[in-house]
């Protein structure tokens, strides 16, 4: 097995020929890594992970994927009111037959996977009852059951509070440093793909792009290319270790605080 | 990494949460596999020859394991023909009738996310009818009605979803229900161009026909619904899981490992096997495949695993219990396939007040 999870070359996908939605990209993912993929809306960040889980076929290039993948979409919502346990296994897809029904031990791992993420307590609620943040960690424990070893992530923070967003981003960071899990994940949050990722890919539209580790790829310059807004990256330390973090420059709000707040009278 | 986790100290913690699925699930199923078997020896009993439960029973006991026949047997001839010409074979037909539609049913509803779809509402039912009046005008034998039969439902459900794939919806979008209305119309439509052209002899017998009606049931036709029914029913028993995945939708069930459009496939040719079979032998009984799926979830909840067979059952017990108000109650023979229409209004009318604001899947 190679040290790359992931890879693609020369990527391209148009929905209408001669309109590329992103073209010529290239990049590879190491396995055990953190990758996360950045972009305004519409740049083609979901369409590249269609490409990648061969959910969509590339207008060009080529994708090679080693090793078994789980998809954690954005905003996970079922037709049907299945329970937590239910959904959990539903991960164990690969592991059994076409013809047959999951058994006791099947059952038993998709426990111990909530368990794992404790939240084995929500097992026979319906899933529909949790919370965005509950609902995530459901669907990692589903991938961790289906003993996937790439895990692909589309806007996993997106809709949740400030805390399940914490908690989803400790997750991505446990799963990939202790379990060796790769990890791909889109965000529209630069600091989240900072404070976590390993190496970024920023989709600047057509065949340009940024590609590299995330504390280089993510620069102040990089950022304003990509959004068309000022973001700053201020360096704060945490257990005697050098982090850093981004912050947006707000044009009407910097030129507010110029002027002193007079206490009222 | 599994087995890390199965060495989690957790792990006899989620044994005992496990275990109610895998003992206590199936309850419902069970008693309802009791209950129709008890309902199929109750309408033996029902018509103009009286019979008690205990004389039925023994004598399909006796037509189920044939042995030596006693020197007295506790029947007379009269009792045994009118069982075994007369009613078992309606009783049958009627039962293998409202499995399979309860079975297509949830497995279309599943596997198209959606709980509005049956077989009629896709199409399915209207091509089947078509396949089967057009073999009836072609004087086809009864095998003949079924293979039309199948290949309309096939053709009608191969529209639907060609249809609504050219309107890039998929599966998941009221677009796909949009398209089967629009195919229904049309096998409608050809229906009574058919009838319009089936001479004097031909007509009576194919609107009788498509209103859906057990009457004239025999050994032959309990064989065209059984084996298309059971082998059909079976194979998608074995699938019913992997309706649960499908119901998740492509890419996520793409994404756990599964080929999405073969398994798609393979169940709209059993479903449309199914209902063709009961279409080719009853004509069109709407409703059925709609409305019993919804009560098989409120009973054991969407896993397919337990629905499946709980919806197949609940089909039987409800098409069985009409066919016996038809001859119990009613003096004329009333197509079951009207009578299904006149409650089944209502029902879906009450499930769809029930169901404001929390979804259709979640009664």
């Amino acid at each position: 097995m190679s040290n790359t999870a992931v890879e693609f070359h020369d990527l391209g996908h148009a929905y209408k020929p001669g309109h590329w939605v992103f073209q010529s990209y290239n990049a590879e993912v190491a396995r055990g890594s953190i990758f996360a993929l950045l972009g305004p809306n519409g740049c083609g960040k979901t369409t590249l992970l269609k490409a990648l889980l061969g959910a969509l076929k590339p207008t060009a290039g080529k994708v090679v994927m080693d090793g078994r993948s789980a998809f954690v979409p954005q905003l996970f919502q079922v037709t049907f009111d299945y329970s937590v346990l239910d959904m959990v296994l539903m991960g164990r897809a690969r592991q059994v037959g076409l013809f047959s029904q999951p058994s006791v031990e099947d059952e038993e791992a998709a426990m111990a996977s909530l368990e794992r993420f404790g939240i084995a307590h929500f097992a026979r609620h319906p899933f529909h009852e949790l919370s965005g943040g509950e609902r995530q960690l459901v669907i990692f424990a589903r991938a961790l059951v289906s003993e996937a070893e790439i895990l692909i992530l589309d806007e996993p923070t997106s809709a949740l509070d400030l805390k399940n967003q914490i908690v989803v981003l400790d997750w991505i960071t446990r799963l990939s440093h202790r379990d060796g899990l790769t990890v791909l994940f889109t965000t529209h949050h630069p600091h989240h793909a900072l404070a976590v990722a390993d190496n970024a890919l920023l989709m600047l539209g057509g065949s340009k792009y940024a590609s590299g580790p995330a504390s280089d790829v993510l620069s102040e310059e990089n950022l304003h290319a990509l959004y068309g807004v000022d973001l700053k990256l201020l360096p704060f330390e945490h257990k005697g270790q050098l982090h850093e973090t981004l912050v947006p420059v707000l044009p009407y709000a910097s030129r507010a605080r110029k002027e002193p707040q007079l206490p009222l009278s | 990494m599994t087995e890390a986790i199965m060495a989690d100290p957790a792990i006899s913690q989620a044994k005992t949460k496990t275990a109610w699925t895998l003992e206590y699930g199936w309850a419902i199923p069970l008693l309802l596999g009791v209950g129709v078997l008890v309902a199929i020896l109750a309408s033996l009993c029902i018509g103009a020859y009286p019979m008690s439960f205990a004389q039925a029973a023994r004598i399909v006991m006796h037509l189920a394991w044939p042995g030596p026949l006693p020197a007295n047997p506790p029947w007379t001839v009269k009792e045994i023909t009118v069982v075994q010409i007369i009613r078992l074979p309606r009783v049958l037909l009627v039962t293998l009738a409202g499995l399979g539609l309860g079975i297509s049913g949830t497995a279309l509803q599943g596997m198209m996310r959606n709980p509005l779809v049956g077989p009629d509402i896709v199409g399915v039912s209207s091509g089947a009818a078509f396949g089967g009046v057009l073999a009836m005008l072609w004087d086809f034998p009864p095998v003949g009605i079924v293979g039309l039969a199948f290949c309309g439902g096939m053709l009608a459900m191969a529209c639907t979803f060609g249809l609504a794939k050219l309107s890039h919806a998929g599966t998941d979008s009221m677009i796909t229900i949009l398209a089967g209305v629009f195919v229904g119309a049309f096998f409608l439509a050809l229906i009574d161009l058919i009838k319009h052209l089936a001479n004097d002899a031909q007509l009576p017998s194919m609107v009788f026909w498509l209103l859906g009606t057990f009457v004239g049931a025999d050994a032959r036709k309990v064989a065209m619904i059984a084996i298309p029914t059971l082998g059909g029913g079976a194979l998608l028993m074995t699938l019913r899981w992997r309706l649960n995945l499908l119901s998740l939708g492509d890419l996520d069930a793409k994404s756990l490992g599964m080929n999405v459009s073969v398994l798609r496939w393979a169940i709209l040719a059993l479903v449309s096997l199914i209902v063709a079979s009961q279409v080719a032998v009853s004509g069109v009984v709407g409703w059925v495949g709609l409305v019993v799926p919804h009560c098989a979830r409120m009973l054991v909840g969407p896993d397919h695993r337990r629905l499946l067979p709980t919806a197949g059952l609940l089909g039987a017990l409800f098409v069985l219990g009409l066919d016996d108000f038809t001859r119990a109650v009613m003096k004329a023979e009333i197509p079951v396939g009207v009578l299904t229409a006149l409650i089944g209004t209502p029902v879906v009318c009450f499930l769809l007040w029930k169901s404001q604001g929390k979804g259709w899947g979640r009664e």
